[in-house]
């Protein structure tokens, strides 16, 4: 039975973590994250949970006691957000590399400087190339959503890979909004017991974590870990199929909003994309054919599926909620173009920068831009590909 | 009720504006409505100027924006007023809540010309009176939901009291001061 709550997305975080009961969770905080801890540290206090809840002095060794409590075979997470994130970046590859499913509940804030407190991606997007599975979540009921299903995902046996929860910081994570929460037992079941195949505090088989790797074995390492990526697709979609049968909520690699016979197409993370779909409807209301891919699923990448979801668009504008300084535009950017590049599209395709350091996103923004495909399917060129949306020049 | 309010909130940090807009976002949604409640942040301080937001609809809330066109607005803290443009974009169908010991007539030379209703309530006053501090969040809160017309009197009144009995459930002893502050505070508000 679902049980109807309003919830901010840090405390539908913190009550997934509760229900699913994890073994380890070591701490340190930091805005926009601090209360996932703080809320799962009551939980422990009141007995709700029996997880080994770790206060450490730094995210180093936030994420450094996670890895080892995952590689002694037990089930643990930490949260963080933007430096706390940096400051963790070692350990990323390090947990990838090991291929312990740690999972980590990241809340989107931007990396100084200039120092700032708000969201955008520019944390986690640092971290993509970390070996980390991402999931990103556009409000708290996916934030919860994501949650739940995400040591499904990282621990299924073709996989195990860690996986970053991501959801915008201050955005999401402290707006009190509905949601729907599964009962305790529905979730404990769902995700059910951590049975690790192989672990340090396994006597039967002792083995060792994390030893160093000659050259002649480095290369088959990082490739082991590519074989566990090209998995998460399949997992993703298959944990995600009986999770609407639990929920009646659906989930893909990403979502479809309104591309049957769209011509225009924004391809966007996050929050600001129910922020697009308000401009959708408003636009489909007066006619006008556009659409919004929604990424869910952006570690591994979902190139081919993208570009066949962006098939018969005649022009897409993708949105980064980060930089990269390639001068020609996002992290997302760069691999929607590559998909579209292999698929042979013939799309025009832009590139905005948007909503850096908790920048507004209004719903007039995402016409403008749609009023600016629309422009640019008429003079049939793109021209400047990499863009900046509501900057002040 | 038109199925789709939006309500923006003006005060400085410490006074509880984040509290109330939240507290609203909660008692609406115990009515069956979609709701958001949420704060903008910067690097926040005592006294320094704040603004947070509630969306109370009918219909899902998907948008994440600021509210920029808000049917109504609350002023927790009357000397904004000359330091920060409360009207902006506020609805001239709508309406304003202003925190203030003076006068309806004395504060509408501030609003900048604005052509809504507008509304004033003393919650220093009731504040004191019901629960012998200054907390202008609570009285407010009455107030909002009266002027927008968010819900029945009683029942939000029954609801803040189960909502009072759960928060406050370490120290009942406030329990009656906040009742007695929003019942003041929905007759005071005018």
């Amino acid at each position: 039975m679902a049980k109807r709550d309003r919830l901010s997305g840090n405390e539908a975080v913190a009550i997934a973590l509760r229900q699913i009961n994890p073994d380890v969770f070591p701490a340190f905080p930091i805005t926009p994250s601090t209360e996932i801890p703080q809320y799962f540290a009551s939980f422990v206090a009141n007995g709700q949970v029996d997880t080994e809840f770790i206060t450490v002095e730094s995210e180093h060794s936030s994420m450094s006691a996670a890895i080892g409590a995952e590689a002694a075979g037990a089930r643990s997470l930490t949260a963080t957000s933007s430096c706390g994130l940096a400051y963790m970046w070692e350990e990323l590859y390090i947990a990838a590399s090991n291929r312990l499913p740690v999972a980590l509940a990241l809340v989107n804030r931007a990396l100084s400087g200039p120092i700032n407190i708000n969201c955008d991606h520019s944390d986690s997007m640092g971290a993509r190339d970390s070996g980390w599975i991402q999931i990103y979540a556009e409000n708290n009921q996916e934030a919860y959503d994501n949650m739940v299903q995400a040591y499904r995902i990282a621990e299924h046996k073709d996989v195990r890979l860690p996986i970053m929860i991501c959801q915008d910081g201050f955005i999401t994570s402290h707006a009190v909004e509905n949601i729907e929460l599964l009962e305790d037992e529905e979730v404990k079941k769902f995700v059910g017991e951590y049975e690790p195949e192989n672990y340090l505090l396994n006597p039967e088989c002792p083995m060792a974590v994390g030893p160093y790797s000659i050259t002649d074995y480095y290369m088959e390492a990082k490739r082991n870990q590519a074989e566990g990526m090209k998995h998460v697709s399949g997992v993703v979609l298959d944990v995600a199929k009986e999770f609407a049968a639990l929920s009646g909520r659906e989930y893909g690699l990403f979502e479809e909003y309104c591309m049957e016979d769209a011509q225009r197409a924004v391809v966007i993370i996050g929050s600001a994309a129910g922020t697009t779909k308000d401009a959708i409807d408003k636009l489909r209301a007066q006619g006008e054919k556009v659409g919004m891919i929604k990424i869910r699923l952006f570690r591994p990448f979902p190139a081919s599926e993208i570009a066949e979801a962006l098939k018969d668009v005649k022009a897409v504008a993708i949105m980064d909620r980060a930089e990269s300084y390639t001068n020609q535009g996002g992290p997302l950017g760069a691999d929607v173009m590559a998909a579209l590049f292999r698929a042979r599209s013939e799309a025009l395709a832009v590139n905005y920068i948007y909503g850096l350091g908790g920048r507004d996103v209004r719903v007039e923004d995402m016409e403008a831009v749609y009023e600016t495909l629309k422009q640019i399917i008429e003079d049939g060129d793109a021209e400047e590909t990499y863009r900046y949306m509501g900057i002040r020049e | 009720m038109s199925n789709h309010t939006e309500i923006r909130w003006h005060g400085r940090g410490g006074q509880g504006a984040k509290t109330a807009a939240l507290l609203l976002a909660d008692v609406a949604f115990k009515t069956g409505k979609y709701v958001q409640g949420f704060p903008e942040y910067g690097p926040e301080r005592m006294g320094a100027p704040i603004t947070a937001y509630n969306r109370i609809s009918d219909e899902q809330i998907r948008v994440h924006s600021n509210i920029y066109d808000p049917q109504y607005v609350v002023v927790v803290d009357e000397s904004l007023l000359e330091s920060v443009n409360v009207t902006s974009g506020l609805k001239k169908d709508g309406a304003i809540l202003v925190n203030t010991q003076r006068s309806k007539e004395e504060i509408i030379p501030h609003l900048k010309g604005y052509e809504g209703k507008v509304y004033t309530i003393d919650a220093y006053k009731v504040s004191m009176e019901t629960m012998g501090k200054y907390f202008p969040n609570t009285p407010l809160l009455a107030a909002i939901v009266k002027v927008a017309g968010i819900m029945d009197e009683e029942v939000f009144l029954k609801e803040m009291k189960a909502s009072f009995e759960h928060k406050f459930a370490s120290k009942p002893e406030v329990i009656d001061g906040n009742m007695k502050a929003l019942e003041m505070a929905l007759k005071e508000v005018r």
